[in-house]
């Protein structure tokens, strides 16, 4: 069996087990021995997980015939620990599953793991986990990005088919361009929050993370709809389809000049010469399938950083508050008192970034504040969708780079908070806005200053410039962001499966 | 940009205890994420309106009707701490 | 506080208004009122929980109302509904869009750690009911029952709480007065109005002593005719409609005394205790008081549209106090009368029911408000409902035009009464069975006062000496031989005509 079932994609799988060449039993029994072997190998693994299943579960038919499925701790699995990377929720066994599970679930899907990530998903490179970090399998001395870093390494790694994350700023798309897979971001209401651990409730969306665009488009179609558990839910207004187009013949793509170099008080988040380069690939190859690529301005998106680290800590310093010891998880012994109790147990129970994002949110809103803080960044929220929207007259999709830079090592961002935000330059006026937006592997780049080993030119150059690349040695992975209006998934998908085609990426080089 | 005793307020409004070591890298730590941030309150924005929900839409409503609450051992489950037939907190001092 | 003692010394001229003792303008109380309703619908205001009453604890809880992580909230279109019909009863501005947002605070009783509540964009503005203005009405859920251990229902004194989250979660409606309420008399029949108007709309039970009316008061005083504000403080938990009067007039003679005395009213969160009279401070939950309110992101705003309204009007009836000034207007009540009958609705349909029933002789409206009001109802017990009884509303209206009429005396219709009640029936049959027709005019009536004047010549002589009271004994002589059949006024006439007065 081994390595021709890891070789076959989640859309293959299910080709195989409905023409009966493979049996879902075997395939669960082959994931859940890989996934089960990194929990076991304690230092020497990649510590994408948090729980694995420990049997066979139940024959399951439906359109997703039985495929394993690694899910990120925060969604609630009944009777499964749904911790969201924290200790203040170790063991925390939810009696409800999350409606965009459970839908899955009843499309066939299995529950083979729950996967590590930032605390609350609060960060990323899933160094926040209150349960050790997530190594990414292109280099073990670097970050998978988060908060869904163990989504991401795991379907990287061939420890999972597919796998479900978060969105917040970026939390599925950056670690999925940090470790070369498919990510996607949908259309904010696309999918139930029901059941997802909150972290910022105006800003939360579930995605997958996938080997390739198709996968994606075969999860997202069982996830969309609107759910009475969720007001903030909506109908998808079209069926999602399963993406075919080789070419981006008539398609208008956007680069917004403020995301292509970030400059001022955002030089920081520069592109790394790398990534620079393999955009400017990419956005040749889109020429080359017949793309127009315009430049376009989002005159407000430098600030969209700013505002999101007003209201996504706002909202989850409210979200949060309700661990206080009192109905579950964890709780501080021998409280002299209520207030030590919850003071005690909120000190012990949360990491260091939960807690200066918990002050950072109280702060915000607090008497005096509100109005320079929080008024000022619901704001700017309705200018960048104003920016959107008037770029959206002129082009049909924008493209920019996932991430400036390629994954960093291990403890290279933790000493200063800021530098860690500036992961999600690129990736937070879309979650602003509300808007879809997809993170499909682009090419690989050596890190920090030195070229990609690569050939430059032209776009048919361009496709052998990946691929041939083992793990770590030929560059890390580059990803390529891709958006549009709400609602735009379909052709999201279709745009980003020409580029998989063209591009050829060998997302199988990370395979443990 | 906010010090210490601005710490000590939050935290207590957050009822999140702060040792002496950690109040000096928190208050740091805020202040140059704010100063980062309250670039924001400099911009021309009198006349925009806020968005507080990126949906465009009104929302729908619930009908009156029952659905099946817990029964009480599942919602005492994960408690960590039970008195009879509810949960046992410290008394909130009056 | 320091006071000033200095100011009370002996050489100050007493000066000053009513109520004061000489050390300043008269001081007049300026009461404002916070109201929270428990609404009657099926399930709580953001999940599918069945309302609790008196249920076993914690047997009313679901993932959202016990704030398990990953709830999300989904609002309650009845309790929507209700707030709209309040909204129309107190003529308040309807909000085409208002919002939720989030209250934000830690304590037991509160599962997520914020409260959803309505800030400064809720379902109603502005509106008045009877002399006082509505402020604004708005949406909420109840917050969770904390049990004591140690003394029972008291938080002093006890070491560790028991948490049953079968109330939170209920939907409630939050009424706040403007402060137009000057006495504490006025606050708790005011307060009654209330009680009876949301009773008719059938949005609540609004039931003081089971919880489902709460009332705060704020109270400040200021110098009688100026405009400005003075310092308020808060009084909580008055459970009755004589706690809050005695809490309110309490609290006015403590704010009194204080500033009378040099001191001044310090903002605060007062308990009264009703079996010492006492007025004590409530250590607040937020002792900061910041909510860092801001818009619940988990709920859409709420629009109202066309159908919501007539829909919401469709469901109110016509108010007490409507009906009060119709009934005045209209049927030439009194004001008491009016007030009495309007205010239990009960009592307005059976009132209204024997009013419409075709009898001869006809029953005045008067006659007959005072009939239900007084007589029957002190015979079926001042709560029950007339509806409930064996007497028709048409019976009733019958023996009251029997009695206009002078058919019967108004003793006879007692014991007619005490038959119907006993047994239901038709008053002119009882009447008949039991022999009570009046013996009024004419010669029958005329022998027996003779008899009674010529039985008791001591006392027709003081009568007929210009002492009208000494006519007793012969009335009483007279009633007695007719069985009290006999109408007073006309035997009184007879009386006099006979001894020639």
């Amino acid at each position: 069996m081994s390595s021709d079932v890891l070789e076959l994609s989640a859309a293959q799988a299910i080709a195989a087990i409905d023409a009966g060449d493979l049996s879902a039993h075997e395939l669960f029994a082959f994931y859940r021995e890989r996934a089960q072997a990194d929990s076991d190998a304690n230092g020497d693994g990649l510590n994408c997980f948090t729980w694995v299943a420990e049997g066979a579960p139940s024959a399951t038919a439906g359109p997703l015939a039985g495929v394993p499925l690694a899910v990120k701790d925060l969604f609630c699995t009944e009777g499964v620990p749904s911790q969201s990377g924290s200790r203040i929720l170790e063991g925390y066994r939810p009696p409800y599953t999350a409606t965009s599970v459970a839908k899955l679930k009843d499309a066939g899907a299995t529950l083979l793991a729950k996967t590590n990530q930032d605390e609350f998903a609060m960060g990323s490179s899933t160094e926040n986990s209150a349960y050790g970090p997530t190594l990414n399998p292109w280099d073990r001395t670097r970050v998978p990005g988060g908060s869904s870093g163990g989504s991401a390494a795991a379907v990287a790694a061939g420890l999972a088919p597919w796998a479900l994350g978060t969105d917040t700023g970026g939390s599925i798309r950056q670690p999925a361009a940090l470790c070369g897979i498919v990510g996607l971001k949908p259309t904010y209401g696309a999918v139930s929050r029901y059941g997802m651990i909150a972290f910022a409730s105006s800003l939360d969306q579930a995605g997958p993370l996938t080997r390739d665009v198709t996968d994606a488009a075969l999860i997202f179609e069982r996830m969309v709809g609107q759910d009475p558990c969720d007001a903030t839910s909506l109908q998808f207004p079209e069926p999602i389809a399963k993406p075919t187009a080789e070419r981006l013949d008539g398609i208008r793509l956007g680069v917004p000049a403020e995301l292509r170099a970030p400059a001022g008080d955002f030089a920081d988040a520069e592109l790394e010469p790398g990534v620079r380069d393999a955009f400017e690939r990419a956005l040749k190859l889109a020429e080359g399938l017949g793309a127009s690529v315009q430049e376009i301005s989002l005159p407000h998106a430098p600030h969209a950083l700013s505002a999101y680290y007003v209201l996504a800590p706002s909202e989850a310093s409210s979200n949060l508050a309700r661990f206080d010891g009192v109905r579950y998880g964890m709780r501080a012994p021998d409280a002299t008192d209520l207030l030590d109790m919850y003071t005690r147990t909120r000190h012990d129970g949360f990491g260091t970034e939960v807690k200066r994002r918990i002050m950072l949110g109280t702060y915000a809103l607090s008497s005096g504040y509100y109005d320079a803080y929080y008024g000022s960044a619901q704001r700017v929220r309705t200018k960048i969708a104003e920016d959107f929207k008037t770029a959206f007259d002129s082009v049909d999709l924008i493209v920019t780079p996932t991430s400036a830079n390629v994954a960093f090592g291990l403890g290279e961002k933790t000493a200063n908070p800021w530098s860690m935000y500036l992961s999600d330059y690129f990736t937070v006026p879309m979650s602003l806005a509300g808007i879809p937006a997809i993170s499909i592997p682009c090419g690989l780049a050596a890190p920090g200053g030195a070229d990609a080993r690569q050939s430059s030119g032209d776009a048919s150059d361009a496709q052998q410039s990946s691929g041939d690349a083992s793990r770590g040695e030929g560059g890390l992975p580059v990803g390529l962001q891709i958006a549009g209006p709400a609602f735009s998934e379909n052709r999201l998908l279709d745009a980003a499966y020409a580029f998989e085609q063209a591009l050829g990426f060998a997302e199988g080089a990370a395979r443990v | 940009m906010i010090d210490r005793d601005e710490v000590l307020h939050v935290a207590r409004l957050a009822r999140l205890a702060l040792s002496e070591d950690e109040l000096e890298p928190m208050a740091r730590e805020l202040s140059a994420v704010l100063d980062h941030i309250a670039k924001i309150s400099e911009l021309s924005l009198e006349d925009v309106p806020p968005t507080s929900h990126v949906v465009e839409l009104t929302g729908a409503l619930r009908p009156d009707e029952p659905r099946a609450s817990f029964p009480r051992e599942v919602a005492l489950e994960q408690a960590p701490a039970v008195g009879g037939d509810g949960f046992l907190v410290p008394s909130p001092q009056a | 506080m320091s006071e000033d003692t200095t100011a009370l010394s002996g050489g100050q001229a007493a000066s000053g208004g009513p109520g004061s003792n000489g050390a300043g303008p008269a001081l007049e109380p300026v009461i404002g009122l916070e109201i929270h309703v428990q609404l009657a619908t099926k399930t709580k205001m953001f999940c599918g929980c069945e309302l609790s009453f008196g249920e076993p604890p914690n047997t009313r809880t679901c993932a959202v109302c016990l704030g398990l992580p990953g709830s999300l909230p989904v609002a309650n279109a009845k309790a929507v509904h209700f707030g709209l019909m309040i909204g129309l009863a107190l003529g308040s501005e309807l909000a085409p869009r208002s919002i939720f947002h989030r209250k934000n605070y830690f304590y037991p009783d509160l599962p997520k750690g914020y409260q959803i509540s309505q800030f400064d964009e809720p379902l109603c503005l502005g509106g008045r009911l009877g002399d006082v203005r509505i402020h604004r009405v708005h949406l909420e859920e109840d917050a969770a029952k904390l049990i004591h251990e140690g003394e029972s229902g008291r938080i002093h004194g006890s070491d560790t709480s028991v948490v049953d989250f079968n109330r939170g979660g209920t939907p409630l409606a939050e009424i706040v007065t403007e402060p137009d309420i000057r006495t504490a008399e006025q606050a708790s029949e005011w307060l009654k109005l209330l009680r009876v108007t949301l009773r008719q709309l059938g949005v609540s039970d609004v039931n003081m002593e089971e919880g489902s009316l709460r009332c705060d008061a704020n109270i400040s005083l200021r110098p009688t005719g100026t405009e400005e504000l003075g310092v308020k403080t808060e009084l909580k938990n008055m459970n009755s409609f004589r706690f809050i009067e005695r809490g309110i007039k309490a609290e006015i003679e403590r704010q009194r005394k204080l500033i009378e005395g040099g001191g001044e009213v310090t903002q605060e969160t007062l308990h009264y205790d009703p079996a010492s009279g006492a007025i004590s401070s409530l250590r607040s939950k937020e002792e900061a008081h910041d909510y860092r309110y801001f818009p619940e992101p988990d709920l859409l705003p709420v629009a109202i549209d066309e159908q919501m309204l007539a829909a919401a009007r469709d469901a109110m009836s016509e108010l007490p106090a409507e009906r009060a000034a119709r009934f005045e207007a209209e049927l030439g009540l009194s004001a008491d009368s009016a007030q009495q009958l309007a205010f239990r609705s009960e009592l307005g349909d059976y009132f209204e029911g024997a009013l419409a029933a075709d009898v001869d002789p006809p029953a005045p409206a008067q006659a007959l408000a005072n009939w239900v009001s007084g007589d029957l109802l002190a015979r079926l017990g001042d709560g029950e409902d007339p509806a409930a009884s064996r007497v028709e509303p048409s019976a009733l209206a019958a023996l009251v035009g029997l009695v206009a009429a002078k058919q019967i005396s108004v003793g006879a219709g007692r014991q007619v009464l005490d038959k119907l009640v006993a047994e239901g029936g038709d008053p002119r049959a009882i009447v008949e069975a039991e022999g009570l027709a009046a013996i009024g005019s004419g010669d029958e009536l005329g022998e027996i006062v003779a008899a009674a004047l010529a039985a008791n010549p001591d006392a027709a002589e003081r009568v007929r000496s210009g002492n009208a009271k000494a006519i007793g004994p012969i009335v009483g002589a007279v009633m007695r031989e007719t069985k009290g059949r006999a109408d007073g006024g006309e035997v009184t006439r007879l009386v006099n005509e006979q001894l020639g007065i």
